[in-house]
């Protein structure tokens, strides 16, 4: 059950070692642990914690993302991380370090950071603000003029258009790529970002998130991602932290588990509606069964054509072309009335899906398709299978059983560990007295 | 004798007299601007400092010209030592107000972007808050000149340099034929140098301020 958990301080620990070894061009920094402990913030002048007495273990590699409320304490748990915000009491560990009484200007060297309005700063070159990082930490000119020509297209800007532009002169999603830029420029093992997708538009923030994947997808950092959109947590997080007032812990787990399991109202009043579909989202065509179907080729003979159209269970069959990418639905009565010609027998297919394509575009073609059915794809557009509703919705039910069953198995964890927690303390207070 | 026939008899006298004036202003300035950006640095932090700052520099300003010279010649003597405090003290106000304002100014997130990405509090202040604080602090320190330019004029009253002799000299001898025009001489030699200390900082501005904050 948990014996994945060994694991994460190994990993955490080799990361450590290279990030003091210094990140070079070649193979980079791959995430390192975060665990809090007991973090509390008080505020001075207020009565109740922003932040009360949080503990949480985020795994090395992995994007855990904290959504909730506004006023919530999203932001200054997120700060306290990186100790822009000092916590009152608690402490903070990454990769294994107790960072909560290191020089905090030491620590955020080792962290990257980036935030809402991208901070880049505006009498800096786009150039000048992402060596800012590696330039304090004491790299080679060399080094650093490589590093952000790598950084840029990393973020997939031209080096070349755009390394001496000034941050007024982008576009505000342009700015976002060169704030996380900056933030990975010295090849941090953690990157803690404070809802950087917020103030653009849903289109650009639809390809930030894209790409941050992809990028995540390449450097396995340890992410730690503030939002107020739930539906941007299920798409870019391993694990989501649900955050009520004053940061306390509603509900961490996979986006999957939250979706189909929410432990209660608060958590289901942030899924909001169509948890369902939600977790459409979730799953790729290529994880769930994709049935075979008949096909033939435009160059096989029209007697094996015919042939199979009679042998075959269904009464229909998926011609492929030259390529052997999807071409015609045919049917039995198609190829008499087109006079055994094949051009004008059959209907055309319109769409197809990757199976990289999640299930909820998968089922978004069946319900176009005047006969519910869609063609599964390779990468060169050839013939690989056929997923139509039934498959569907069996695939879909299996999976939200295994959801439910996970979920239900994690809060038996979470119970057991806090049936623990409430026996060792009241073991620990009934101690001295006796 | 006309203003023109008095210029080409006294233009070494009046030329020395600018060169005076205008070094006087210059080095008032460079004082004033360094304490200035100092005190703006070490007060904008704290609501009743910066305050404090202000203020001082604001009550200073409201001391007549006249007045100040004249209680500083018993403590430091007649000529240069009296011209200099009371123009650097003059010069603070605009050039303190400007860098608190400027400072403050910065966007918090800047400077909260700042210190996330591992910035020490010197080099922010270095590297960020004051390269943003820049254009207002120049624009204090234009004003600044400016109102020196005419306050150095009262300098000759304590024998101190400067294109206020000129003024003085014509002053004291009312009536005779070149008082007027040696008035006028001082005034247009200080109205021209204000001219052109104000083009050289728009220069100034030009060259350091970033591209990228210009407007
Ligand atoms: N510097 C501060 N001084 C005093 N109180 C603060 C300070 N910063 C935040 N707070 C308070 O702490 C609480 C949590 O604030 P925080 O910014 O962490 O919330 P958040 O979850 O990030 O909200 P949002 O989603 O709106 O960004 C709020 O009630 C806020 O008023
Ligand atoms: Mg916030």
């Amino acid at each position: 059950m948990s014996d994945s958990v060994p694991e994460a301080p190994t990993a955490a620990t080799t990361a450590t070692v290279t990030a003091d070894g210094g990140a070079g061009e070649s193979g980079s920094t791959t995430g390192a642990t975060i665990e809090l402990e007991n973090l509390t913030k008080r505020y001075p002048g207020s009565a109740a914690p922003a932040v009360d007495n949080v503990s949480l273990e985020i795994k090395a590699g992995e994007t855990v993302i904290f959504v909730g409320p506004s006023g919530g304490g999203k932001t200054t748990l997120l700060k306290m991380i990186n100790r822009l915000i000092e916590p009152t009491s608690g402490r903070i560990r990454i990769g294994g370090e107790d960072v909560t009484d290191m020089d905090p200007v030491k620590l955020r060297r080792k962290v990257g950071y980036a935030i809402q309005s991208s901070g880049l700063f505006p009498h800096m070159t786009v150039a000048q603000n992402i060596a800012l990082v590696p330039k304090m930490t004491g790299w080679s000119k060399s080094k650093i003029k490589a590093r952000v020509e790598e950084m840029l297209d990393l973020v997939g800007l031209d080096p070349a258009e755009f390394r001496g532009r000034y941050p007024r002169q982008l576009s505000g999603g342009q700015q976002q790529r060169v704030g996380v830029a900056r933030a990975l420029a010295a090849d941090p093992p953690v990157l803690l970002m404070d809802e950087p997708f917020g103030a653009v538009d849903p289109i650009t923030r639809d390809h930030l998130q894209d790409e941050l994947i992809r990028l995540q997808r390449e450097l396995h950092k340890t992410i730690v991602f503030v939002t107020h959109d739930f539906d941007e947590a299920i798409k870019i997080g391993d694990r989501i932290v649900v955050l009520r007032e004053r940061s306390h812990i509603a509900q961490f787990d996979t986006p999957e588990a939250i979706l189909t399991n929410p432990v209660d109202d608060f958590v289901s009043g942030f899924v909001g509606a169509g948890a369902a579909l939600k977790r459409l989202n979730l799953t790729r065509v290529r994880d769930v069964e994709v049935t075979d179907y008949p096909t033939v080729q435009v160059d096989d003979p029209l007697q094996t054509i015919f042939d199979k159209l009679r042998d075959a269970g269904t009464n229909e069959l998926l011609l492929l072309d030259k390529r052997r990418r999807p071409y015609k639905w045919l049917r039995r009565g198609d190829l008499m009335r087109a006079k055994g010609s094949l051009a004008r027998a059959g209907t055309l297919v319109h769409d197809t899906v990757t199976r990289d394509a999640t299930l909820r575009d998968a089922l978004e073609a069946v319900l176009i398709d005047n006969a519910g059915r869609v063609a599964v794809t390779g990468r060169r557009g050839e013939y690989e299978g056929v997923v139509d509703m039934e498959t569907l919705m069996n695939s879909v039910h299996e999976l939200l059983d295994a959801d439910r069953l996970e979920a239900v198995e994690h809060q038996h964890e979470l119970e057991e560990l806090r049936a623990q927690q409430t026996h060792q303390e009241q073991e620990g207070e009934g101690g001295p007295k006796a | 004798m006309n203003f023109w026939e008095y210029i080409s008899t006294a233009h070494q006298q009046l030329l020395a007299d600018a060169y005076q004036h205008a070094s006087a202003v210059f080095q008032c300035m460079v004082v004033a601007t360094v304490i200035g950006v100092v005190i703006g640095v070490v007060t904008y932090r704290s609501e009743w400092a910066g305050n404090l700052a202000t203020t001082t520099t604001s009550t200073i300003l409201t001391i007549p010209s006249l007045a100040m010279i004249g209680l500083l010649i018993p403590i430091v003597g007649l000529g240069v030592p009296p011209t200099v405090i009371s123009l650097t003290l003059y010069g603070l106000l605009p050039i303190v107000r400007n860098s608190i304002v400027g400072l403050r100014g910065v966007d918090p997130s800047l400077i909260d972007a700042a210190s996330g990405i591992g910035m020490s509090r010197m080099a922010r202040l270095a590297k960020v808050e004051l390269p943003l604080a820049w254009p207002p602090i120049l624009t204090g320190i234009r004003v600044s000149t400016q109102m020196l330019m005419g306050i150095a004029a009262i300098a000759a009253y304590a024998s101190g340099p400067g294109l206020g002799n000129e003024i003085f000299r014509g002053i004291a001898s009312l009536g005779s034929k070149n008082a007027l025009n040696q008035v006028l001489a001082g005034t247009v030699g200080i109205i021209i140098l204000a001219l052109l200390f104000d083009a050289a900082y728009v220069l100034i501005g030009r060259l350091t301020i970033p591209r990228g904050i210009r407007v």
